[in-house]
C-alpha cells in the first residue's frame, strides 16, 4: 500500500461533462452569493468559519482560566472576572460550539454527498438555521458586554434568577440558538428518510449518516425543552413568576430536572456524530469492512434513546429521592453497553486490516484512547457512593473534557482533516498534521489527566483559589494547556497555508469507498452529482469496490491496475436520469 | 445486488414538463410533498415538547398546592372558556375543509374556508382579551405584580401559592396565544396564495401543512381548557 497521498491520486470521476473547473466554490462569487446561498456545502463552510471564531474565543477563555490557576491566589484576574470567564467558556463551548459543531459543519457538507442527494430536503431552512445561529451568537456578545453572567454554564436557580442583567441576554441567546439546532435536526431526519439515492438502503448508509440520524433525533426531542426552560427562567427574572424560585413557591430542583433533561442528551448531540466520523475513519484507513455494521448503527440509536433517561445522574447530591437516584444510576450503566459495542467493533475492524496511519487515522486512534478513559470515568461518577465524593470536583471536569474534547473535538479534527481535500480541493501538510496530533494528544493528557488526580484529592471545580497542596498539579495542567494550544494553532496555521499553497487534491485521496469520494469531483459540483448514482454495495465493501482499487471491472477500459498503485475510481453507475432541465 | 430501489426515479419520467413548484433538488412532486409533511410532523413534535415543559410544571405545582389551584381555578370564566373551546374546534373543521376543497380543485371554497378559520381565530383572541382584562382589573397579574382585590378575588389574597396558578395560567395561555397569532399570519398568507390560484389538486402542500399546524394549536388548547378551567 502506498503511503503517500499523491500516489493514491485519482482522476475527477465525471470530468468533462461540465466545464472542468466549475465547482461549488467558483460557480458564483461575491459575499452576497454566500449570504444567500442554499447550497448545503456553502452553508457548511459558513458554519465552519463561524464556529472557528467561537472555538478560538472560547479556547482563549480556557487559556485564561488555566493561566489564573497556575498558582494559588490572584495571578492574572480578580475572582469576579474569573467567574465570568469560566462561565462564558462553558456556555460558548457547549451551546455555541460543540452542539452545532459536527452536524452543522461536516453534517451539512457531507450528508447529501454521502447519500447521493443534490441537497438537504429544506435548503432554505438550512440557511435560516445559520442566520438564527448568528443571531444567537450576537446576543451572546451582548450578554458579554452587559456583564454579570457568572452562574456557570448550568444557570442553576435561584442564583440565576437574581444575578446580573447579562443572564437575560444569555438565556435568550440559548433559546434562539436552540432553533438553529432544531432546524438542522429536522432537515437531517427528513433528508435521510426521503432523499437517498436509488440503492442507498438503510443498511448501506455510511455510519456517519447513522450517527447524524441519531443526533438529529436528540436535537428534535431535547432542544425544545431547554427552550421552554430558558423562557421560563427569563419570565421568572423579568416578571417574577414562581416556577423555579423557592421564595415565590417554585422549586430549584425542577430547574435542574428541566436543564438536564436537555443538557444530558445534548452530550449525545456532541458525541454521536463523533462516533459516526470515527466509523468512517477506522474503516477507510484500515481498508477493511467495518466489523458489526448493524451493531454500530443501532447502538447509536440506542444511545440516543437511553440518553433521555439518565439526566438525574447529574443530581445525585441535589436531594432528589433515593429511588430515582438508584434508577438513574442503573440506566447510566446501561449506556456503557452500546458505547462499549462501538469501541470493540472499531478495534475489531482494525484487526488484520491494512492500517494507513495518516493524520485522520491518528485522530481516530487518539479518540479511541481518550474516549475510553472519558467513558470509564463517566461510569465511575455514575456510581452513587463514589459520586458523593467526586461530585463538583475536578474529576468531573476532567471526565467531561475527556469525552467532549478528547471525544467530540478529536473526531471533529479527524473529520476535518479527512474531508478537507473535498471541502477545499487542497491537501494539508501531512508531516505538520502528524506533529500537531502529537502535540494535541500530549497537551490534552497533560492538561486533563492531572485534573483527575486533583479531583480525586478533593479539589472542587469552579474555585478561584486553592490550597498549597494542589499547586504542583495545577501548574502542570497549565503547562499542558500551552502544549495543547500550540498544537491547535499549528493546525490553524497549516490549514490556512494549505488553502493558498497546498497541493491540489485528487478526487479520492484516501481511496475511500463512500459516494462523496467515488462519485464526486475533487471539488464538488454545485449540484454534487452530475448524474444520480445507483448504489449497488455497502459503504465499506472495499472487496466489491473495484472502482476504487481496480480489478475485474477496470481492466477493460485501459486503466488496468499496476501492482501496488491505487487505481483511478470508476464512479458507481448512474441511475436513470429524470427528464429535467435546470 | 442491483437494488430494490433502483426503479424509484422511473416514476419521475412521467413529469416531463417539470411542474414549476418542483424544486431542483427533488426528483418528484411526491418526494417533495412527503418530505415537507415529514418535516412538519417533526416540527409539531418539537412544539409538543415545548409545551410539555409547562405541563410538567403545572403537574408538579398542582400536586404540591391542590387547594390553591382549586380556589384560583374557579375564578376563571368557565363560560368564556367553553365558548372559546367550541370556537377553536370549529376552526379546526374549517381548516380541514380548506384542505378537502383544494384537493378537489375548488379554490374558491378553500379560500373561504381559510377566511372562516381566520375569523374564528380572531374571535378566540377577542374573547381571550376580555378574559385577560377582566383579570387585570382585579389585580390578577402573573408573578410579582399579583395583587387580588374586588368581589370574588378578595379571598385569594389569603391563600398561599395562588399567584403561582395564575403565573402558569398566563404563561401557558399566553404562549398558546402567540401560536394563535402566528397561525393567523400563516393562514392569511396561505389564503392569499389560494386566492391567487397557486394551489390545486396537484399541489397543495402549504395548505395541508397549515392545517397540521392549526390542529396542533387546537389540540394544545384541548388540554389547556380542562386543566385550567375545570380543575
Amino acid at each position: 500500500m502506498s503511503t503517500d497521498a499523491s500516489a493514491a491520486a485519482v482522476h475527477a470521476p465525471e470530468e468533462g461533462a461540465h466545464g472542468e473547473d466549475e465547482n461549488y466554490l467558483n460557480h458564483e462569487t461575491g459575499l452576497w452569493s454566500w449570504l444567500t446561498t442554499r447550497d448545503h456545502k456553502r452553508i457548511g463552510i459558513m458554519y465552519c468559519l463561524s464556529l472557528a471564531v467561537v472555538f478560538f474565543a472560547a479556547g482563549m477563555l480556557a487559556m485564561a482560566i488555566r493561566a489564573e490557576l497556575i498558582a494559588p491566589g490572584q495571578t492574572v484576574m480578580d475572582a469576579d472576572t474569573y467567574n465570568q470567564v469560566f462561565t462564558m467558556h462553558g456556555i460558548m463551548m457547549v451551546f455555541l460550539f460543540l452542539v452545532p459543531s459536527i452536524p452543522a459543519i461536516l453534517g451539512n457538507f457531507v450528508l447529501p454527498l454521502q447519500i447521493g442527494a443534490k441537497d438537504v430536503a429544506f435548503p432554505r431552512l438550512n440557511l435560516a438555521s445559520w442566520y438564527v445561529y448568528m443571531a444567537g451568537a450576537i446576543m451572546t456578545i451582548v450578554a458579554l458586554v452587559t456583564g454579570g453572567v457568572d452562574t456557570g454554564w448550568t444557570f442553576y436557580t435561584p442564583y440565576s434568577s437574581s444575578t446580573g442583567g447579562g443572564i437575560l441576554w444569555m438565556t435568550a441567546a440559548i433559546f434562539v440558538a436552540g432553533f438553529a439546532s432544531i432546524f438542522t435536526g429536522i432537515n437531517f431526519i427528513v433528508t435521510i428518510h426521503k432523499m437517498r439515492a436509488p440503492g442507498m438502503t438503510w443498511n448501506r448508509l455510511p455510519l456517519f449518516i447513522w450517527g447524524l440520524y441519531a443526533t438529529s433525533i436528540v436535537q428534535v426531542l431535547a432542544t425544545p425543552v431547554i427552550g421552554i426552560t430558558m423562557l421560563l427562567l427569563i419570565l421568572e427574572q423579568s416578571l417574577g413568576i414562581g416556577i423555579f424560585d423557592p421564595a415565590l413557591g417554585g422549586d430549584p430542583i425542577l430547574f435542574q430536572h428541566f436543564f438536564w433533561f436537555y443538557s444530558h442528551p445534548a452530550v449525545y448531540i456532541m458525541i454521536l456524530p463523533a462516533f459516526g466520523i470515527l466509523s468512517e475513519l477506522i474503516a477507510t484507513f484500515s481498508r477493511q469492512r467495518i466489523f458489526g455494521y448493524r451493531a454500530i448503527a443501532l447502538s447509536s440509536v440506542a444511545i440516543s434513546l437511553l440518553g433521555f433517561m439518565v439526566w438525574g445522574h447529574h443530581m445525585f447530591v441535589s436531594g432528589q429521592s433515593a429511588v430515582s437516584s438508584i434508577i438513574f444510576s442503573l440506566i447510566t450503566y446501561l449506556i456503557g453497553i452500546p458505547s462499549g459495542i462501538k469501541v470493540f467493533n472499531w478495534v475489531a475492524t482494525m484487526y488484520k486490516g491494512s492500517i494507513w496511519l495518516q493524520t485522520p487515522m491518528l485522530y481516530a486512534l487518539s479518540f479511541l484512547f481518550l474516549f475510553t478513559i472519558g467513558g470509564f470515568t463517566g461510569i465511575m461518577v455514575g456510581v452513587l457512593a463514589v459520586d458523593v465524593h467526586l461530585h463538583d470536583t475536578y474529576y468531573v471536569v476532567a471526565h467531561f473534557h475527556y469525552v467532549m474534547m478528547g471525544g467530540s473535538v478529536m473526531a471533529l479534527l479527524g473529520g476535518m482533516h479527512y474531508w478537507w481535500p473535498k471541502m477545499t480541493g487542497k491537501m494539508y501538510n501531512e508531516t505538520l498534521g502528524k506533529i500537531a496530533v502529537a502535540l494535541i494528544f500530549i497537551g490534552f493528557n497533560l492538561t486533563f489527566f492531572t485534573q483527575f488526580i486533583l479531583g480525586a484529592q478533593g479539589m472542587p471545580r469552579r474555585y478561584y483559589d486553592y490550597v498549597e497542596k494542589y499547586a504542583p498539579l495545577h501548574e502542570l495542567s497549565t503547562y499542558g494547556s500551552w502544549v495543547l494550544g500550540l498544537g491547535l494553532f499549528l493546525v490553524l496555521g497549516y490549514a490556512i497555508h494549505s488553502l493558498y499553497w497546498g497541493k491540489k487534491a485528487p478526487a479520492n485521496p484516501w481511496a475511500a469507498a463512500t459516494l462523496e469520494w467515488t462519485n464526486v469531483a475533487a471539488l464538488p459540483d454545485p449540484h454534487n452529482f452530475l448524474r444520480t448514482p445507483l448504489v449497488t454495495r455497502g459503504p465499506y465493501d472495499f472487496h466489491l469496490a473495484d472502482e476504487v482499487f481496480g480489478g475485474g471491472d477496470g481492466v477493460g477500459d485501459g486503466r488496468a491496475a499496476t501492482a501496488g498503485t491505487l487505481e483511478a475510481p470508476k464512479p458507481a453507475p448512474s441511475a436513470p436520469e429524470p427528464q429535467e432541465s435546470h | 445486488m442491483a437494488t430494490d430501489t433502483a426503479t424509484a426515479p422511473a416514476t419521475t419520467e412521467t413529469d416531463h414538463d417539470h411542474p414549476a413548484h418542483l424544486e431542483h433538488h427533488f426528483v418528484s412532486t411526491e418526494q417533495q410533498f412527503d418530505s415537507a409533511k415529514l418535516g412538519m410532523w417533526l416540527f409539531l413534535i418539537t412544539e409538543i415538547l415545548l409545551f410539555a415543559g409547562m405541563f410538567v410544571a403545572y403537574a408538579v405545582y398542582r400536586q404540591w398546592h391542590p387547594e390553591a389551584f382549586l380556589e384560583a381555578s374557579v375564578t376563571l370564566d368557565q363560560f368564556l372558556g367553553t365558548v372559546n373551546t367550541i370556537v377553536l374546534l370549529t376552526s379546526s373543521l374549517t381548516v380541514a375543509l380548506s384542505i378537502h376543497y383544494i384537493q378537489k380543485d375548488e379554490q374558491s371554497k378553500s379560500f373561504w374556508s381559510l377566511i372562516a378559520t381566520l375569523a374564528l381565530a380572531g374571535v378566540f383572541l377577542v374573547i381571550k382579551y376580555f378574559e385577560y382584562t377582566a383579570k387585570f382589573e382585579h389585580g390578577i397579574y402573573p408573578g410579582a405584580l399579583f395583587d387580588p382585590h374586588g368581589a370574588k378575588y378578595e379571598p385569594l389574597a389569603n391563600i398561599p401559592y395562588v399567584a403561582q396558578f395564575f403565573s402558569i395560567y398566563f404563561v401557558m395561555t399566553g404562549i398558546h396565544g402567540v401560536h394563535v397569532v402566528v397561525g393567523m399570519g400563516i393562514i392569511a398568507w396561505i389564503a392569499s396564495r389560494v386566492y391567487r390560484g397557486h394551489f390545486g389538486s396537484d399541489y397543495f402542500t402549504h395548505v395541508e401543512l397549515t392545517g397540521l399546524y392549526w390542529h396542533l394549536v387546537d389540540i394544545i388548547w384541548i388540554f389547556l381548557y380542562p386543566m385550567l378551567y375545570l380543575v
